[in-house]
């Protein structure tokens, strides 16, 4: 058989691949269709020039196959050809480029309506933390860190007090508000990441980093570190929900503020922070 | 001495003039060649086994030891691909598969097959066998420092397989080795795992700088006479530019390997800040993790291209003899293989979109990433162009041309998806990119070097490799891995993390355990088929068809040695002039399909070529 079928085949199995897969994104639970778009987008324009230059290929994998005496063309350059050639990749490229930048700045500049939520990673699992009454994050250090501080807030900032501190390993969020994720970590890279809501952005120790979404459809996710933090990583799971604005403050108003637990730690003998299940992973 | 070489010129220049006195006149013109201005090079014989075959400083022996040493390390790597491929399609199948195992194989084989694999085998050998005889040089420029150049890598990888032995394991932070966890308890073999795997990598840069200097000096300085730039074959443009990005990026990866052991070893902070770990803070502070990814990138960048450049110069030299047409738009692929190298220094950042460095780099690091695919792009038009009007044999060369372009056009654009920042903030950690870079710089290159194997088996060894043999290793090889990385992709769509052991009963996966279970078949039945190739190499090597001169009829200078295989110092007496590019196929009015490097004008004085 002519290998030019085989190659043939190939391409178009990809193209029926790529109609027919049942595997294609989960769907989307966040602001961040753009992002969804601009794929789309890359699949047609960049899915075109594969299929184009692989046709051209077979075709003259059959064309011009090999033949005794054959008159084979002689020329060296083509300025024409390559100029046309040059102008037109670059338009495409630029096609692709200049809406990817647009909703980049979109994804950097978070709208000030957004709620701040502190997202702490260690290995191997996650805590949360959210502004009380004030609307505000105390500030914190790593160094303050102990069994009466989890968050490690600096004790003289009054805005710290109210803050509300989640430890176990289930976050909820309400539809149709933006939030501000502010990453954290103690110990080593992290990534917070939810398929649905396609954003993420590593935890780094030392710094703060952030993104931000709006959650736009109730439900549980599944959340999964996405940076790679030794051999726990794999199990370095959550959960999130997204509620609706009732159940939201619902769930807000069981959660304790850091000034309720500090007060619950002088009434009772100082208990261990709570870990995740995935810390036995060591033993 | 250069007085001698005015002699052999007017020698061979002598000869045409007086059979073909009656034509236009001014043959002697048209054949001049300016006079060199060095004198011919003095080699080392070697006498006994051990410095004919072992401490030897023959570039050519250098670089088929070069190639045996990155071959074993790449068997290495595809067996600890198989464990993963089992662990991820059929979890718990092989029981002593561990997490721990699991990462420590991960980082292996990424390390190996990027480093000690691609790297050492398109530079050290390709590089070292290829250089002095398409450039027309008797040997590389400082034979001595490339023997020690690959003893040097000889001692880097026993190092490294070293690491496979001591307590505790080699390391398994992934091959990109992020602090701070790389260093610390919590990865496997954050012992003497790691710093096995940091002294390993220096030593193989400091390897390297000895080759990577004599393959440069050898290019700019030893050419024979007539071997401008501008008629060096691709081949040769590709290996050069990627060893000056090496030379360039290398010693990026030197330092934060220095840094790295300094934090490990002395407890320094260079890229650890203050940590908490197990409730207690450690004894580091200030130091950032970021900035060692931007040193790893500023390194790993540019080595994407330290591959993948070789291969897109050897791939086009191949293209061009197999459908016996001249490259098409050599400039334009000289220029665009100069101006990718330069381009990949101004794109690092890419991988580290989601690694909280400024957000605003995004910006500035997409628009470069974006731009490099314009000169990539017409890298491929070239050689789609090539075979249009050719005269296609389909070899097995030619086989394995045609999947790289195929591979690379693929991995090709769907790195245009993660080079788009906003693009990758989905794509990122996930097995998009490991399809990807798979399909990009682990295939396409792959599909290159067997390319070239067969290609130049029969200049190394005299014999030819067999063709049916190939034809079905070249079949299993591309369609395996085709359908290993192309469904891969779509693992990314759905959002599965890159690096997880295991995904439990995570709502993702479910409905990708089929899919898993395929890729895995796929992998081991790609491995296997190797043995094909392995067997024809070792069949050949005995009962292979002899190949006499030049089997391809090839224009470039490495198939017109006096001896096949070419003997210590390549030419015999006298070193070649070179009066033409390597790319005149069919040129109208020539008698053959075919007008070697070496041919001066004068004896085809009936061919209109156009470029010379």
């Amino acid at each position: 058989m002519h290998a030019g079928f085989i190659f043939l085949a190939v391409i178009v199995g990809s193209i029926l691949f790529h109609v027919f897969t049942p595997w294609w994104w989960t769907d989307i639970a966040s602001n961040w269709g753009a992002m969804d778009d601009t794929i789309v987008l890359t699949f047609w324009i960049g899915g075109g020039v594969f299929i184009a230059v692989c046709l051209f290929m077979i075709y003259c994998v059959f064309k011009f196959s090999y033949k005794e005496g054959r008159k084979v063309e002689y020329k060296p350059e083509d300025n024409k050809l390559e100029i046309i050639l040059t102008v037109v990749t670059t338009l495409g490229v630029a096609a692709l480029l200049a809406p990817g930048l647009i909703v980049w700045n979109q994804y950097i500049n978070t709208p000030p309506n957004a709620i701040n939520i502190e997202v702490m990673a260690r290995q191997w699992g996650w805590q949360y933390r959210l502004p009380g009454e004030d609307g505000k994050l105390g500030t914190s250090n790593i160094v303050n860190i102990n069994d009466q501080n989890p968050f490690g807030i600096n004790l003289d900032d009054q805005n710290g007090r109210d803050d509300i501190l989640i430890q176990s390993d289930e976050l909820h969020l309400k539809t149709n508000r933006p939030v501000k994720i502010l990453l954290r970590s103690t110990d080593v890279l992290h990534n917070f990441y939810v398929p649905q809501f396609r954003a993420k952005m590593d935890a780094v120790p030392g710094l703060i980093t952030y993104y931000w979404f709006e959650p736009n459809k109730e439900g549980d996710y599944e959340v999964l570190c996405a940076e790679y933090c030794g051999i726990g990583h794999y199990g370095m799971r959550a959960k999130v929900v997204v509620d609706n604005e009732e159940n939201y403050e619902k769930w807000l108003e069981q959660q304790e503020t850091f000034s309720d637990f500090i007060a619950t730690l002088n009434g009772k003998e100082i208990k261990k922070i709570k870990l995740a299940k995935i810390n036995n992973l060591n033993e | 001495m250069s007085d001698d070489f005015y002699k052999n010129k007017t020698s061979i220049e002598a000869q045409p003039s007086r059979t073909i006195s009656d034509s236009s006149g001014s043959v002697s013109d048209i054949d001049y060649v300016k006079p060199a201005e060095v004198s011919d090079q003095d080699l080392y014989h070697g006498h006994s086994f051990i410095t004919k075959w072992i401490f030897c400083q023959d570039a050519k022996v250098i670089g088929i030891q070069y190639t045996l040493t990155a071959v074993f390390t790449g068997i290495i790597g595809l067996i600890l691909s198989w464990l993963m491929r089992l662990q991820l399609g059929f979890p718990e199948l092989v029981p002593f598969i561990t997490a721990e195992h699991y990462y420590q194989f991960v980082t292996m084989h990424g390390m190996i097959m990027v480093v000690y694999f691609l790297t050492a085998l398109f530079l050290g050998g390709f590089g070292n066998y290829l250089i002095p005889l398409m450039t027309g040089a008797r040997d590389m420029v400082f034979p001595y420092v490339n023997m020690v150049s690959y003893w040097m890598f000889f001692v880097a990888v026993l190092v490294l397989m070293a690491s496979f032995f001591v307590p505790g394991g080699p390391t398994g932070s992934g091959w990109t080795l992020y602090p701070p966890q790389a260093i610390l308890e919590g990865t496997p073999g954050s012992g003497a795992g790691i710093i096995l795997m940091l002294v390993s990598l220096a030593l193989f840069v400091v390897g390297f700088t000895m080759g990577g200097l004599n393959y440069v000096i050898t290019i700019l300085q030893a050419r024979t006479r007539g071997m401008t730039l501008m008629r060096m074959p691709l081949t040769v443009w590709g290996i050069f530019t990627a060893t000056v990005l090496a030379l360039l990026a290398f010693p990026a990866l030197f330092v934060s390997v220095i840094m790295m052991s300094l934090d490990r070893i002395l407890g320094t902070s260079f890229f650890m800040p203050t940590i908490l770990k197990a409730g207690e803070i450690l004894e580091y502070g200030g130091g950032s993790p970021v900035l060692f990814q931007h040193l790893f990138w500023f390194f790993g960048h540019p080595e994407v291209y330290i591959v993948a450049l070789p291969a897109f110069g050897i791939v086009s030299d191949l293209i061009s003899v197999h459908s016996r047409k001249n490259i098409f738009g050599y400039r334009m692929m000289v220029w665009a293989i100069v101006a990718i190298g330069a381009l990949s220094f101004f794109v690092w950042a890419h991988h580290m979109y989601v690694s909280g460095m400024n957000p605003w780099f995004g910006f500035f690091f997409a628009t470069t990433t974006l731009i490099i695919a314009v000169p990539t792009a017409l890298k491929v038009y070239n050689w789609v162009l090539t075979l249009w009007r050719g005269n296609i044999r389909m070899t097995t060369v030619m086989l394995f041309c045609l999947g790289f372009i195929v591979t690379f056009v693929n991995g090709g654009i769907t790195g245009i998806f993660l080079g788009n920042v906003i693009v990758d903030i989905p794509l990122s950690d996930t097995y998009f990119v490991v399809a990807h870079f798979h399909m990009v710089m682990g295939i396409a290159p792959l599909m290159v070097i067997f390319g070239a194997i067969y290609h130049w088996f029969p200049l190394v060894t005299g014999r030819l490799l067999d063709e049916k043999l190939g034809k079905w290793h070249f079949w299993f090889s591309f369609l395996g891995a085709y359908s290993i990385y192309f469904p891969m992709h779509y693992l990314g769509f759905i959002g599965v993390p890159r690096r997880y052991f295991e995904m439990y009963d995570s709502p993702y996966i479910t409905s990708a355990v089929g899919l898993n279970q395929s890729i895995t078949i796929a992998a081991l039945i790609v491995g296997l088929s190797q043995f094909i190739f392995i067997f024809n190499i070792v069949k050949s090597l005995r009962m292979g068809k002899p190949a006499g001169k030049n089997p391809w009829k090839a224009n470039s200078l490495e198939w017109q040695t006096p001896n096949v295989p070419p003997a210590h110092g390549n030419w015999g007496d006298k070193l070649p002039v070179v009066y033409r590019w390597p790319y005149d196929f069919n040129v109208p009015g020539a008698k053959e399909d075919y007008i070697p490097q070496t041919t001066p004008p004068s004896e085809v004085l009936e061919a209109k070529v156009e470029k010379t």
